[in-house]
Formats: C-alpha cells, sequence, structure tokens
C-alpha cells in the first residue's frame, strides 16, 4: 500500500530553483519516490499553469492526484503524510521556533542576497548588509550545533539549506560576499555537514551550469532596468 | 480624540504571586478597553499575554485564535511609536506586535502563532483540519492572504489618481480570487470556521477604511465574500476582537496627517 501511494507523487519542478530542492530533499529524506517534470519557466507549460494557476510558480507536488504548491506548505503537507523521520520538531514552541527561523532566512537573506546580486549601487549595499545581518543571527544559532535540529537534518535545515550551494554562487556571480567563511564559521561548518550528507549530496544542481544560469539571469534583470 | 493607553510593565513576568488578569471587551473610542481584576494564583501558573496593537490585522487573528479556543490570556496594548522594553525583549528580530508570551516563552508572527495557539490547545475548536491535504490548503491561502491581500489593501489607501485606480483593480481582482476559493462554502474550511478565516477575516475591519479613500464597495464588487464576513462577525470570537471599521477610518486620517498626505 505504501509503495502504491509512493508512486503516484508527481514534482514539477525546476532544475536549479532552491525551492524545489528543498521538497526533492524532504522526500528524498523520507524515502518516497516521485517522477519529476522540469519545467521551462521562460515558457511554462499548460500543466503548469492548470495546476497552480494563482502563482504559476514551481514547486508543484501532485499526491494522488491531489495538488499542493509553495515550497514551504509542501514540506510540512510531506512530514504528515510520510510520519517516519520526522522533520518538524515534536513540541509545538520548538516547532513555532522552526517556522519562525524559516520565515526569517526567506525574506531577510534568500530576498536581499538576491537583490544584491541583481543590483548595484545603493540599493546593493543596503541589500547586502540586510542579509549580512540576518547570517550572523543564524550564526548565532548554530553555535555548537551540527544541525539546526541537532544531530540529524530536520525541517529548519531542508528550509535554510539553499544557503550552503545557493548564497556561494550567488556571492560569486553578485561579487558579494554574504556568507564570509571568517566572519561565519558556524554557518560555514553547518553548509559543510548539510552539503556532506549522501541524499542532499547527489540532489544538488551542478555548480558551473549554476553560474552560467545566474549570470545570464542577472544580465537579463540588469538590462530590463536600464530600459525603464 | 484616541486615547492611548501604556501599561508600565517590568520586562520580566512574575512566575508566582498575584497577576492582574486582564480581559478585553469592544469600547467606543479605542476599539477596545480593558477590565482588570486581580486574581491570586498558586505557583508556576501558567500564563500567557499577547502583546498587541488594536488595529493590527496581525493581531486580530490571534486575538481570534485564543478566544476560540476560550483560552483565557492578559491582553498588553503596545504603544508603535515607543516600543516598550518588553516588546524589544520578546520580538529582537522583528520589533513588532503581535507576540504571544507563553509562560515566558515569546512566539512571533501571526500565523506561526495560530498554529501554535492549534498545537498546545488541542481539546477545544480545532482551527486546522486533521487532513494533511486540507490543512496544505488552509497554509496555502492563508499565504495567499498575506501575500496578495495586506499589501494590496495598503496600495489602495495610500495611493491616488491612477495609481489608486490600478490599485483598487487589482485588489478587487485579488479579493474575487478569495471568492472563488470560498465558493458556497459557509466558511474557507467548509462547515467550521478555521484558519483561512482566521487569516482573512481581521481585513474586514479595514474595508471601510479602504473604500472611503478609494470611493467603491467592495461588496458591490464581491458580495459571497461579505456575507462570508458578516457571517464571520456573528462569532464572538470575532466580534470581540475586530475594532470598529470607523475608528480604524480616524486612525488612517490621522496617520494619513501626520504623513503629510
Amino acid at each position: 500500500m505504501a509503495r502504491e501511494e509512493e508512486t503516484k507523487v508527481k514534482l514539477l519542478g525546476l532544475w536549479v530553483s532552491p525551492f524545489v530542492r528543498r521538497v526533492e530533499w524532504a522526500l528524498k529524506l523520507k524515502g518516497v519516490s516521485y517522477d519529476y517534470i522540469e519545467e521551462d519557466i521562460l515558457n511554462k507549460s499548460p500543466l503548469l499553469l492548470e495546476l497552480n494557476p494563482v502563482h504559476k510558480t514551481v514547486p508543484v507536488m501532485v499526491h494522488d492526484g491531489k495538488v499542493i504548491c509553495e515550497s514551504f506548505v509542501l514540506l510540512e503537507y510531506i512530514d504528515e503524510t510520510w510520519k517516519h523521520h520526522p522533520l518538524l520538531p515534536h513540541d509545538p514552541y520548538d516547532r513555532a521556533i522552526a517556522r519562525f527561523w524559516a520565515c526569517f532566512v526567506e525574506e531577510k537573506i534568500l530576498e536581499n542576497a538576491w537583490i544584491a546580486m541583481c543590483s548595484e549601487g545603493e540599493e546593493k549595499e543596503k541589500a547586502t548588509k540586510i542579509a549580512i545581518d540576518a547570517v550572523e543571527r543564524i550564526e548565532e544559532l548554530l553555535k555548537g550545533k551540527q544541525f539546526f535540529g541537532g544531530d540529524d537534518i530536520g525541517y529548519l535545515d531542508l528550509a535554510v539549506g539553499w544557503v550552503s550551494h545557493w548564497l556561494p554562487v550567488w556571492d560569486e556571480v553578485g561579487s558579494t560576499k554574504i556568507l564570509d567563511p571568517l566572519r561565519f564559521p558556524s554557518t560555514t561548518s553547518w553548509a559543510t555537514n548539510f552539503l556532506g550528507h549522501p541524499l542532499i549530496r547527489d540532489n544538488l544542481p551542478p555548480k558551473d551550469k549554476m553560474l552560467d544560469y545566474f549570470h545570464q539571469k542577472k544580465g537579463r534583470i540588469m538590462a530590463s532596468r536600464a530600459r525603464v | 480624540m484616541m486615547r492611548r493607553r501604556r501599561r508600565r510593565m517590568t520586562t520580566r513576568l512574575p512566575t508566582t504571586c498575584s497577576l492582574p488578569i486582564t480581559t478585553t471587551e469592544p469600547r467606543p473610542d479605542s476599539g477596545l478597553i480593558t477590565s482588570t481584576r486581580n486574581q491570586e494564583l498558586p505557583p508556576m501558573a501558567e500564563t500567557l499575554t499577547l502583546l498587541d496593537y488594536w488595529p493590527s490585522m496581525f493581531g486580530m487573528r490571534c486575538r481570534i485564535a485564543l478566544r476560540e479556543k476560550d483560552i483565557k490570556f492578559e491582553y498588553q496594548e503596545q504603544d508603535l511609536w515607543s516600543k516598550s522594553p518588553l516588546l524589544l525583549e520578546m520580538n529582537p528580530i522583528y520589533k513588532k506586535i503581535p507576540v504571544l508570551i507563553h509562560n515566558g516563552k515569546p512566539i512571533c508572527e501571526s500565523l506561526i502563532i495560530v498554529e501554535y495557539i492549534d498545537e498546545t490547545w488541542k481539546g477545544k475548536a480545532p482551527l486546522l483540519p486533521s487532513d494533511p491535504y486540507e490543512r496544505a490548503q488552509a497554509r496555502f491561502w492563508a499565504d495567499y492572504v498575506d501575500k496578495k491581500i495586506y499589501e494590496g489593501g495598503r496600495n489602495v489607501w495610500s495611493t491616488t489618481g491612477e495609481d489608486q485606480g490600478e490599485a483598487k483593480k487589482e485588489y478587487i481582482e485579488r479579493l474575487k480570487v478569495l471568492e472563488g476559493v470560498l465558493g458556497d462554502k459557509p466558511f474557507f474550511g467548509g462547515d467550521s470556521f478555521g484558519f483561512t478565516d482566521i487569516a482573512l477575516i481581521p481585513y474586514y475591519s479595514w474595508f471601510y477604511s479602504y473604500e472611503i479613500c478609494a470611493n467603491f464597495s467592495i461588496e458591490a464588487e464581491c458580495p459571497k465574500l461579505i456575507s462570508w464576513a458578516k457571517r464571520c462577525m456573528e462569532k464572538e470570537s470575532v466580534s470581540e476582537s475586530l475594532p470598529d471599521p470607523e475608528k480604524i477610518y480616524m486612525l488612517l486620517l490621522e496617520l494619513k496627517k501626520k504623513a503629510g498626505k
């Protein structure tokens, strides 16, 4: 019965999207097999537009005919549907804390690191500073810990996992130094631990292709701003 | 003239002895009053405080959730222009309300607080359904409200002319999406009032302000949504938690005047 249920999972994704990867990591940690469908984000398929008409973005997961969107919503759905290897802690307060920091990293680090990569001047400076200040908070959280949850990867590691592999790429493309190893040794050490986990290590987009992709993306964004 | 109440608080909540227990009731001028009665509590009694600001939609969500569960809590009105040491201590990251302080431990961010309330007090009025897919739908639409409705509404009241016209159009479109999701159900979750309803209903107290500022009627555009809102207002947990829309409008005028608009 479990195997039947597992193969009824489809995931629409984009190879370079950190939001899609965090869902894939969760599925792999739970041992759930799925059919992956690559989407061309610049030329969205009728299937994507039908399954996610509200946001028209990936990831979109179809499980047993039911459609679920938004990566954090998906992490919770996956955790509640496949109960072994829990991702969120059991205690309500600890769960609230994990959710809080996941939202914090998304808002303060991810959004600002992206802006810092694709902008210049004052806007770039401001976004870089916000991102760095936010990494400092994460650094405090991670002191003395292997992972956010302790000994094993959990919800918050999956939510923040993009920092380990995408942020160094964005730093390179944007000529920023948000994830400074000298300044943030605990975060850097966590990133190494995270990337060293076999299920994560074998499920990352290749760095050289990411660099190409984000260089091109940055170029397109800056060009469209120049035209305005 | 709106009276602002500032309560002096020590930065640490007492863990023993008597603690003022406050309950809130609707009030003509600020929208909320607090009546206080001192009650002796046994040592290590449970303490529950909500740091809040009366017109905040985010604060309202927490008030509704607590009242749905019939949980007694201490409401503490915050002055956002002169933030209390308690607020700064309990939410050093964002320095914002709402903050729920449960036995001295703070929980921040309104939807996270609502989930915490649901997971901690399981006995009465479940706010999220039990089925994982239904829960995912509830969270998805609450997230939609956060992404699209807050900013959309702010754009409506804070812009003028052509910009406001655009903002109005976009806002109505977003409300219509929600109206479509609601369909013919009494509440977003179905027969029971729940998570998505809690996420959205506070905005109903702000609709009057948007309508006056931008000269339109949300009821005319989204009649089913307004029927839903009135249905929610029949619940005590909601009517006790939402301020008078006219008071919100007066506040908005005051804020606009201060901003020179």
